[in-house]
C-alpha cells in the first residue's frame, strides 16, 4: 500500500519543500491537524505556524506563515508566503525583525494598511522563534 | 575627397561617446535583468498553484444574481478598468510600443485606466483616455507595495463602477521575447501562469484549465474561505504580473542596448576606415606636389 502523500509547500520566492511523506501536522485556522494519506479533499486555511512533516519515521519541522492548504487522497498542496525549515531559521535576525516590527506599530508612525502589513511579518517572527526555540535545545537530542 | 578629416574625427568622437554610455546601460541592465528575471521565474510556481486552488471555484459559471462570491460573478457589460503595467524609463527597444498598441482594443467611452509606470500614463495622456490613478513602484517594490495599487482597483470593482478588471502587462517569455499580454483578473478565473499559449495577433489567450475537481470541505467556512483566498489570489496575481513586467523591461533594455553598442561600434569601425582612407589620400597628393616640385627645380 502507497501509504505516502505528496506534500508540496509552495512560497512567492520558491518551492520550499516536495517531497513523498507520511504524514503532515498543518497548523489550520481551526487548529492543528494532521494529514495521513486518503484524507476527505479539504481546503483551508492556514495561520502562521509551525508545520511538521514525517518522512521515514523522522520528524522535519517547517516555520510557515500565512496561506491555504489543499488537501486530496493523494497530495497535500501549501500555499503560503513564508516557509524555513527549522535548522535555517536565524534567530537572531528574527528576534530583531521583531523589535523593529514591535517598536514600528509603538510608535504608530505608520498608515492602517502599514499596521496590518507589519503585524503580518511580526506573526511570521513569532512563529520563526516557536519552532527554533521549541526544537533545538543542545542538551535534548 | 574633400571630406574634411577633422569632420570626422569629431564624428568618431561622439559616436565613441555614445557607445560608452549605452554599454553602462547595458550593464546596469544585465545586473538588474538578472534579478528580475529570477524574481519573476520563482513566482510562477506560486501563482500556477493558487489559480489551480480556484479550480473548483471557477468551474461553474456565476451569472449577476447566481450565488458564490462578488469576486466570481461575471457581469455583462458595463465599464471596463485596465491596469496599464509599463515602464518608467524608455530606450527599453519596442516593448512599451508593442504594449500600447493593445490600448486600442478598448473603447475610449468605458474603458478607465489605472497605470503602473510612466511610460503609459503619458501615452494615456495623449490619448485622451480616462486615467483614475497612476502608482509608482521601485525597482524592488515588495507584495504590499503592489497591492495597495491592486486594492485600489479592486475596490471599484467590489463598489461596482467597472464590472472587469483587466491587465495589460508585458509577458516574459525570455531574453529576447518579451510579449504584450492582457489577462482578465476580476472576475477570477483560472488560468495557467507558465505555459504560454501565443495568440495569433501577439497577445496571449487564456488558457483556461478543465480538471476533474471533487469536492471539498471548506474551513472554516466556504464564505469566510473564499473572502480571503479570492481578494489574495487578485493581488499576488497583479504582483506577480508586475514582476514579469519589470522582467521583460530589463531584458528589452538590456537586448536594446546592446543592440546599440554593437552599432556604435560598427560605425566608428566604418567611420576609421573613411578617416584612414582621406588621410592616406591627402598624404599621397602631398608627396605627389613635394615630388613634383623638386623635379622643376632641378
Amino acid at each position: 500500500m502507497a501509504a505516502t502523500l505528496k506534500l508540496e509547500i509552495f512560497t512567492p520566492e520558491a518551492v520550499a519543500y516536495r517531497d513523498d511523506v507520511e504524514m503532515v501536522l498543518i497548523p489550520a485556522e481551526l487548529g492543528e491537524m494532521g494529514v495521513y494519506p486518503m484524507h476527505v479533499p479539504l481546503m483551508t486555511r492556514i495561520n502562521p505556524g509551525e508545520l511538521a512533516v514525517t518522512k521515514d519515521g523522522e520528524v522535519i519541522y517547517l516555520a510557515i506563515g500565512e496561506g491555504f492548504a489543499e488537501i486530496t487522497q493523494t497530495n497535500v498542496r501549501v500555499l503560503v508566503d513564508m516557509a524555513i525549515e527549522e535548522r535555517f531559521i536565524d534567530e537572531k535576525a528574527v528576534e530583531e525583525a521583531i523589535e523593529r516590527a514591535q517598536k514600528d506599530i509603538r510608535e504608530a508612525m505608520l498608515g492602517n494598511q502599514e499596521v496590518a502589513a507589519t503585524q503580518v511579518a511580526l506573526m511570521k517572527s513569532m512563529a520563526q522563534l516557536k519552532v527554533r526555540r521549541r526544537r533545538y535545545t543542545p542538551a535534548a537530542k | 575627397m574633400a571630406a574634411n578629416t577633422r569632420d570626422i574625427r569629431r564624428r568618431i568622437k561622439s559616436v565613441k561617446n555614445t557607445a560608452q554610455i549605452t554599454k553602462a546601460m547595458q550593464m546596469v541592465a544585465a545586473s538588474k535583468m538578472r534579478r528580475a528575471q529570477m524574481a519573476a521565474l520563482a513566482s510562477r510556481p506560486y501563482a500556477q498553484e493558487l489559480s489551480r486552488l480556484l479550480l473548483p471555484f471557477t468551474s461553474f459559471e456565476f451569472d449577476e444574481d447566481g450565488g458564490g462570491h462578488p469576486l466570481l460573478q461575471k457581469r455583462k457589460g458595463g465599464r471596463d478598468l485596465v491596469i496599464l503595467v509599463s515602464t518608467d524609463k524608455g530606450l527599453c527597444g519596442a516593448l512599451n510600443t508593442n504594449l500600447l498598441r493593445e490600448v486600442g482594443q478598448f473603447d475610449p467611452e468605458n474603458t478607465e485606466f489605472v497605470c503602473v509606470g510612466k511610460k503609459g500614463l503619458q501615452f494615456l495622456a495623449r490619448a485622451k483616455r480616462t486615467v483614475l490613478a497612476e502608482f509608482q513602484l521601485k525597482d524592488n517594490f515588495s507584495f504590499f507595495d503592489a497591492q495597495v495599487a491592486a486594492k485600489f482597483c479592486l475596490d471599484r470593482f467590489l463598489g461596482g463602477h467597472v464590472n472587469r478588471i483587466t491587465v495589460l502587462y508585458s509577458h516574459y517569455v525570455n531574453t529576447l521575447v518579451q510579449e504584450p499580454c492582457k489577462l482578465v483578473v476580476v472576475p477570477v478565473q483560472s488560468f495557467e501562469v507558465g505555459s504560454v499559449e501565443l495568440g495569433r495577433n501577439g497577445s496571449r489567450s487564456d488558457t483556461e484549465v478543465k480538471a476533474e475537481v471533487p469536492e471539498y470541505i471548506l474551513e472554516p467556512n466556504q464564505a469566510d474561505f473564499l473572502d480571503s483566498l479570492l481578494p489574495h489570489f487578485v493581488f499576488y496575481k497583479i504582483f506577480h504580473m508586475i514582476l514579469e513586467s519589470r522582467a521583460s523591461e530589463h531584458s528589452a533594455r538590456m537586448v536594446a542596448m546592446k543592440n546599440a553598442s554593437d552599432n556604435a561600434k560598427q560605425i566608428i569601425k566604418d567611420l576609421t576606415l573613411e578617416y584612414n582612407k582621406i588621410r592616406q589620400a591627402s598624404i599621397t597628393t602631398e608627396i605627389l606636389e613635394i615630388a613634383t616640385a623638386q623635379m622643376i627645380l632641378s
